[in-house]
């Protein structure tokens, strides 16, 4: 408590000018599908671009043989078979799933960056984290223009205390001689399957 | 020891000697610098109003430093109404002791942590290990610092100092095994394995800011490696340590400096994972949240309206790269955890510019201007340096040169007297200036002054 009062004693005391910032308003714009899978693929990440009827074809081929966790209020008719759902299980048994399939709240073709907000279908945190290889599902329509865009839809989230992860592309680093390597601890592979 | 903290053990010119002895450094800094700046240009050529957002940036930051007291009492409201706890470090031991007592509490004999350079600033990590607690690095180069007992000599990339084969030897030496190769990826493989047990079963998790809005307490932390959404979300109890500056009034605000800082920092339309967080949420990530508020000495750099503006910094490390000082010195010439252009502003004011070593850094510039075009919140970094050097403390002889040409070029006999004597006083004044003179060349004197000539002219 002491150490409070001497800091906002010592701003006080600072007494700077009051500033008001000119914010330029935000502008929405009709996003293109195409630059936002462009800028997805850009990440190395895997794109798929498909009718809806067809989703769980695909779900089933990419995840073939694959030990698959999925959050509660994934869509039953995107659920592959044998796909488990997650039932608060700890770390390691997360750990024991080879990759995990959700929903997303948003996606950004400025920057091809998924965006997850803890909504219907997308699980807590640790599901699309502890898993070596992220499926992400997104409507053409969950697609913006701009990443001021996906911030003032993301408001309400943030609003009601939801987490968000911004995700662009898979795990990366560049540490060693600035030598990009794909996959250090977060998913080393990233799919995005794109619904048109 | 990858602490490190800010206080200079020798002044900059002392330093640079040395690390300009280091060809492999200078090397790998070139390499990298030049890397960085070249896609640097590419992506910010992608934003056509890439000026504008620039000015909004540092408008915004502006704006938060007029009203700090407002700010940072509607965070600690807005983190405590999420369920967070939040407290108040006036210096770096009220903050390291408010994280030692935490992670005592859960019996914590160790915890990781994300890169962050405000706990390299407040040396959390020698402090730590006062307590009986080891903090674990969780970034690569981080770690590959701290495993080498080294300190990082970049913002961005801190381990760039290193090569990969020493890397290598480094890891195979800590970690008891064998590499396959010296291969980036194979490097990667043998950190991930090493640090994936820890992810699953440390308690305690400790990061910095890179953000955290006002009105919505919500914490923002960028990366790429996914070692800080390990750290935020698998252990039970999380500790963010944040300077006061962090702070942004509206969520609206952190869609600008989403668009500045990848780009300006690792050339990126978007860096690979940024997390957002506010206060606990219930069953998802950690359930037990600490902010603690950081002053040590950024309400003296906001008493001061000209070093001011050093406050925006984002930490994006664009300065770094285009400057020729750094460019060749490198990190560790800094002796801080802040270096380059931005540490040369920072370091001393953060020290009350008291500390005699830090307050060289303000010398190591040539003032070229490079630092303030590339700085995405438009710090004028070179007005700041030169306002610094007015401030630090000058050699006697040079104190007494400058008090005795203030004397002579007080009024214009005197003024024209000693111009009649220049050449005495260029001659004299050569032992003097030889320092200067060895790495530039004197004007030459003209036959006759200008004024002798103007007088001569009208006759």
């Amino acid at each position: 408590m002491e150490s409070k009062a001497t800091i906002l004693g010592r701003i006080q005391a600072a007494a700077v000018p009051a500033f008001q910032a000119t914010r330029t308003p935000i502008t929405f714009s009709e996003a293109n599908l195409s630059h936002f899978i462009e800028a997805v693929e850009d990440y190395k990440a895997i794109v798929h671009q498909v009718t809806p009827k067809n989703v769980l074809a695909l779900i089933t081929k990419i995840t073939e043989h694959k030990r698959i966790v999925v959050p509660k209020g994934l869509p039953a008719e995107w659920r592959p078979e044998g796909a488990v759902e997650d039932d608060h299980f700890s770390h390691r048994e997360l750990d024991a799933f080879d990759a995990a399939l959700t929903l997303c709240a948003i996606g950004v073709e400025e920057t091809g960056t998924i965006v997850l907000d803890a909504g219907e279908g997308q699980g807590r945190r640790a599901l699309t984290l502890i898993p070596d290889h992220h499926i992400c599902i997104i409507r053409q329509d969950q697609v913006v223009a701009s990443v001021n865009e996906a911030v003032q839809k993301l408001s309400e989230s943030v609003e009601q205390g939801r987490p968000l992860t911004w995700i662009s592309g898979p795990s990366a680093t560049s540490d060693i001689e600035l030598v990009r390597v794909e996959g250090v601890h977060g998913p080393r592979k990233l799919e995005v399957i794109v619904v048109t | 020891m990858s602490g490190g903290g800010i206080r200079p053990a020798t002044s900059f010119s002392d330093a640079a000697r040395e690390t300009l002895k280091n060809r492999q450094l200078r090397q790998n800094l070139g390499f990298a610098t030049r890397t960085i700046g070249g896609k640097r240009e590419r992506v910010i050529a992608e934003i056509p109003d890439w000026q504008e957002l620039r000015t909004q940036g540092a408008a915004i930051k502006d704006e938060a430093m007029s009203n700090l007291a407002v700010n940072l009492q509607l965070l600690e409201e807005s983190v405590t109404r999420m369920g967070g706890v939040v407290h108040w470090a006036n210096t770096a031991e009220e903050a390291t002791n408010l994280v030692a007592e935490i992670a005592k509490r859960h019996q914590a004999s160790e915890v990781i942590k994300v890169k962050s350079i405000t706990s390299d600033e407040i040396e959390l990590n020698d402090a730590l290990a006062k307590h009986g607690i080891h903090a674990l690095e969780t970034d690569l180069a981080e770690l590959i610092c701290q495993l080498a007992g080294d300190t990082p000599s970049h913002i961005l990339v801190p381990a760039i100092h290193k090569n990969r084969n020493e890397i290598r030897e480094l890891f195979e030496e800590k970690f008891g095994k064998a590499l396959d190769s010296n291969e980036p990826k194979v490097i990667a493989e043998a950190a991930r394995l090493y640090l994936r047990e820890k992810f699953l079963t440390t308690k305690v998790a400790v990061s910095g800011a890179n953000f955290a809005i006002a009105e919505t307490g919500t914490v923002c932390i960028v990366e790429s490696e996914g070692n800080g959404r390990m750290c935020l979300t698998l252990p039970e109890v999380l500790i963010t340590v944040m300077g006061i500056e962090k702070v942004l009034p509206k969520w609206d605000d952190i869609a600008t400096f989403l668009r500045l800082l990848p780009r300006a920092s690792t050339a990126e339309r978007m860096n690979p994972y940024t997390s957002m967080w506010s206060g606990v949420t219930q069953g998802d990530g950690p359930q037990e949240f600490h902010l603690i508020l950081l002053d040590n000495g950024r309400t003296s750099v906001l008493a001061d309206p000209v070093g001011r503006p050093t406050l925006r910094c984002i930490r994006c490390s664009a300065c770094l790269n285009v400057c020729p000082v750094y460019q060749r010195a490198g990190g560790h010439a800094y002796g801080s955890v802040y270096p380059g252009p931005i540490g040369a502003i920072l370091t001393p004011q953060l020290l009350k510019l008291e500390h005699a070593n830090a307050n060289t850094l303000p010398f190591a510039s040539s003032l070229c201007g490079a630092c303030y075009e590339a700085c995405p919140v438009k710090i004028n970094i070179p007005e700041i340096l030169a306002y610094l050097r007015g401030k630090a403390d000058h050699p006697f002889i040079e104190a007494q040169g400058y008090k005795a040409a203030y004397w002579a070029m007080g009024s214009h006999r005197r003024f024209e007297f000693f111009m009649s004597k220049q050449r005495l006083g260029i001659a004299f004044g050569k032992g003097f200036l030889k320092p200067w003179t060895d790495s530039r060349e004197l004007p030459e004197v003209p036959d006759e002054s200008f004024r002798n000539w103007w007088r001569k002219r009208g006759k």
